[in-house]
């Protein structure tokens, strides 16, 4: 049988220590009748030999962003991944470990986690930053819950350029528990300042601002960050992408209260969609209002540095129903990736990764504008990506560029911008690629 | 202890390489000056054998299974194949991005697809959902699910979740997240849920109720078809948590036995490594009514074809994830249950039961084990309170007198009604000899409790640090490196 040691004999020789004659006999507080009779139906069992087949065969039928030329973003990048990140993040002792609660033999995990939440806080300009949560989306979802704990207001603000999948998995979270959402409309790629103005009151509790927005447009979060605090309690909640901090203003200059983000860019694959990872970092003053799993340094019995879990009078293995969050298990090991990542890119990888990122996009945007009937969808300066008006519908595009193995971006119909694409660039974009799609969508000008 | 990466920082030093870019455009004619950041990241500057070597010393003081035997109640800390982490690091599904045409990812909808029904069929279930993406996250999904419900229903009373006091902390904290409240009620003197206080709380606001099977303690909940038919007889809805789905896999189907929700971990019971703390996945199972309300898109099949199905859009809670949950979690849970077949689902829940009675039995004249009188399912709780009375030792030092013989310690104080509880999981894939050295090791640590109490108090004193203050990491909150 895979993966069980105890031969037959050994499972006899434990039946007869234990005292029963056959398993069975184990089970008599179980009702006879939930007893199955019958196997599940399940495929007969593959060996290694087989699955691999089978895996191989199903992976095939999958078109990869390495054979196409994919300008896909809107939340999840291919950014270019060392192969050193992998190599650590199989180790067994961090892959199979567990959540690092005994503090004594997870000095490896603990160490990582401070160095990571480091690393959070130094792109963010932030205090403190929490061990990480499950995505962006429910980062930002508890920050809004942080925001209405710490100041009891219950009127979260949100600027309506923010990814709308993040804003399906907020409603998810705040509806139910009292939190009103404002959602302040967008105003050509950009939220309303004015109509931000207009929902600012002393009942707020927080404006959530991403940016770049959801179009890849660079929100004024100075003047959305004076308009925050204009009411006395409001605090400021921004969700970034961490490659744009590399070269963009630290959240800290333009005084956010709370910094989320999607973390999957700093060296984890796309997988899908998943696994993500989201972080969350903060001032120093709404430490304790976190949620999830927080590192801090301290010392042994012998005096020498080492690290634990802290402020665990937050969580819910403590605090039960009164706990920060539910958040248990998070993304540990994405978070990793994103440690040996930042670590090996340092400050220049991270800000050249950054530079060709935003030079190729803007490249790529000039000459796809130079088209007859393409045009930026929005004046707004941009980082990574940005949103093209089209001469045909989105939809058209992508479907037909498929038979070139080209995937041109994402169809903005579906988020309310008919003839719309949302185009994403990084550093792994050679001028050529660039090329490409630009003379591919050239069968669509009029 | 090991220096940070921060001190190891060289000014100039690379780890990286990155082709030269090979687009000219100035910084400044893409961010307005205004948006560039004024100070530079502060990032250490190190080369790629300074990171190898720096992030292989931290694994070196880690604790993993492939270096010994993790006893973790609740956690079903099982070795799992390789082979998974080799096929899931396929370009074809590392590189695939969520938006992509449906044609671009047959192979991944297909797994999908394929996933949700066989865990539908091995838990009794209807349809699963993939989104959530940990234990609690799952539970969050699920209570959402009993309020989409009771919403659809107009029962707009309903304002409570009861649950036993042997649940996982989750539980509660889950309940608080979704604006329900709590309901506590007292398991009885065989470690079941106490059928007459629960008969008490039970009343028209009552939503629903939360149920770990085998609970706890390890052990079965047999009474559940009566709890069911008193939930069910106010019209609440029956959730069990699935951590401990692995005592029970191919034995008995939850969905048949009068749950009506359930989450699985994947990164327990379905072969992902635990990672130090994710990335695991917390699919739900539900009954056919309930489909509806489950997170959008589900994965559909016609044809040939496999798609993202968001037909049920409309009626759903909403969603809980960005994209579709942890695809490559799923991947590992999908590889797993065909390379082990029916039979050998069955067999994983049997050796689990069996090595847990095994250890169980074998310790009971060393420890007190309130429940030995009962067969306990895939886990159990022992007790330290003999050595507590007789020699004045905590659970907590015999725990971290455990680190020192080479293993992890049990789950420690949980569940909260027994004293000084240890909470035993063996899990299946351990041999008899690792459990007889186990064995062997912890009646050793009973006998240093009357001998040498000093070795216990000072414990840990093999570890790469000796006891970790807690306390003063509170005290003085140091949270990040400074340089």
């Amino acid at each position: 049988m895979p993966f069980i040691s105890n031969t037959d004999k050994e499972r006899k020789e434990m039946l007869a220590a234990i005292g029963v004659k056959k398993f069975e006999d184990l089970l008599i507080n179980i009702p006879q009748k939930f007893l199955l009779e019958e196997d599940c139906c399940l495929d007969e069992p593959h060996s290694e030999l087989e699955i691999t087949r089978k895996i191989s065969e199903l992976a095939a039928k999958n078109i990869s962003t390495t054979k196409a030329n994919s300008f896909l973003g809107g939340g999840i990048y291919d950014h270019f991944i060392p192969a050193a990140v992998d190599h650590i993040i199989l180790r067994p002792e961090f892959h199979s470990a567990y959540t690092p609660y005994q503090a004594e033999v997870s000095q490896g995990t603990l160490q990582y986690i401070y160095e990571y939440q480091t690393m959070i806080c130094e792109l963010t300009g932030m205090e403190i930053s929490n061990a990480g949560m499950y995505d962006g989306a429910s980062a930002a979802a508890e920050a809004i819950l942080m925001a209405t704990r710490k100041n009891k207001n219950f009127k979260a603000v949100i600027a309506g350029t923010l990814n709308p999948n993040y804003l399906e998995v907020i409603k998810s979270y705040t509806v139910g528990v009292g939190i009103e959402l404002v959602l302040i409309p967008a105003k050509n790629g950009l939220v309303d300042l004015n109509a931000l103005q207009e929902a600012i009151d002393d009942n707020t509790s927080c404006v959530l601002l991403q940016t770049p927005n959801f179009f890849g447009n660079i929100e004024d979060a100075f003047a959305i960050e004076e308009i925050t605090h204009s009411s006395k309690k409001a605090l400021f909640i921004n969700c970034v992408d961490p490659i744009s901090l590399a070269v963009m203003n630290s959240p800290a200059e333009y005084k956010a209260d709370i910094v989320v983000g999607e973390g999957q860019s700093l060296g984890n694959s796309q997988n899908y969609g998943g696994p993500l990872f989201g972080f969350l970092a903060s001032s120093i003053k709404l430490g304790r209002s976190m949620p999830g799993r927080i590192v801090g340094a301290t010392l042994d019995a012998d005096g020498k540095r080492a690290y634990c879990l802290t402020l665990q009078a937050r969580e819910q293995h403590i605090r039960r129903a009164k706990a920060t969050s539910n958040i248990c298990s998070n993304e540990a090991l994405c978070n990793l990736a994103a440690t040996v990542y930042m670590t090996l890119m340092g400050k220049e990888g991270l800000k050249e990764v950054a530079m060709q990122s935003t030079t190729k996009a803007h490249y790529l945007a000039e000459e796809i504008n130079k088209l007859a009937g393409f045009s930026l969808a929005f004046d707004a300066a941009f980082f990574k990506e940005f949103a093209v008006k089209t001469p045909v519908s989105a939809e058209e595009i992508i479907s037909r560029l498929k038979a070139k193995t080209i995937f041109p971006g994402i169809d903005l119909k579906p988020f309310g911008y008919d003839n719309m694409l949302l185009v994403a660039v990084t550093e792994k974009k050679r001028k050529c690629d660039l090329d490409e799609l630009v003379n591919s969508l050239k069968e669509f000008s009029r | 202890m090991a220096k940070t990466i921060f001190e190891k920082h060289s000014e100039g030093r690379k780890g990286y390489t990155l082709p030269t870019n090979d687009v000219e455009i100035s910084l400044n004619r893409c961010i307005p000056e205004k948006f560039q950041r004024k100070e530079e990241v502060k990032l250490p500057e190190v080369s790629e054998l300074d990171v190898m070597r720096h992030f292989l010393e931290l694994s070196q003081m880690n604790h993993c299974i492939e270096k010994g035997f993790y006893p973790l109640g609740s956690c079903t800390m099982k070795y799992n194949p390789k082979i998974n982490e080799t096929l899931v690091r396929n370009d074809g599904f590392n590189n695939l991005h969520p938006l992509q045409d449906e044609d671009t990812v047959q192979g991944a909808l297909e797994i999908l697809y394929e996933l949700q029904k066989d865990l539908a069929e091995i838990s009794g279930f209807s349809n699963v959902t993939l989104q959530p993406v940990a234990g609690a996250h799952g539970e969050f999904t699920g209570l959402k699910i009993m309020k989409a419900y009771h919403d659809h229903k107009g029962n707009s009373h309903k304002k409570k979740i009861i649950l036993p006091d042997s649940a996982h902390g989750t539980n509660p904290a889950s309940v608080t997240l979704v604006g329900y409240e709590m309901v506590e009620i007292k398991s009885n003197e065989k470690g079941l849920v106490g059928i007459e206080d629960l008969k008490a709380h039970v009343n028209d606001e009552t939503a629903g109720f939360m149920l770990t099977n085998p609970n706890t303690l390890g052990l079965f909940e047999s009474q559940v078809e009566e709890i069911a038919e008193i939930i069910h007889s106010v019209d609440g809805l029956m959730y069990m948590d699935g951590a401990n789905f692995n005592a029970i896999m191919g034995l008995v189907k939850p969905g048949e036995n009068g749950f009506d929700i359930m989450h699985f971990n994947l990164h327990k019971t379905f072969a992902t490594p635990h990672g130090g703390g994710g990335p695991g996945a917390g699919p739900i199972g539900v009954r056919e009514d309930l489909i509806k309300f489950l997170p959008a898109p589900l994965i559909g099949k016609k044809d040939d074809k496999y798609f993202l199905d968001y037909t049920h859009e409309k009626t759903s809670f909403g969603k809980v994830h960005s994209f579709f949950g942890n695809f490559a979690v799923n991947i590992k849970a999908y590889i797993y249950l065909k390379m082990l077949g029916p039979k050998g689902l069955r067999r994983v829940a049997e050796n689990a039961v069996i090595n847990a009675n095994y250890i169980q039995k074998k310790l009971e004249n060393y420890y007190d084990i309130p429940f030995k009188d009962s067969f306990c399912m895939h886990e159990f709780v022992a007790s330290g309170s003999w050595q507590k009375e007789k020699h004045g030792i905590k659970t907590l030092d015999i725990a971290k007198r455990i680190l020192d013989k080479g293993y992890h310690a049990p789950t420690i104080y949980f569940p909260l009604i027994v004293h000084e509880a240890m909470m035993i999981e063996p899990t299946e894939t351990e041999s008899k000899e690792t459990l007889d050295e186990f064995i062997d090791a912890m009646i050793e640590i009973a006998k240093e409790c009357e001998e040498h109490p000093e070795l216990l108090k000072n414990a840990p004193l093999n570890t790469p640090v000796k006891r970790v203050d807690d306390t003063l990491a509170v005290r003085q909150l140091n949270v990040k490196f400074e340089w």
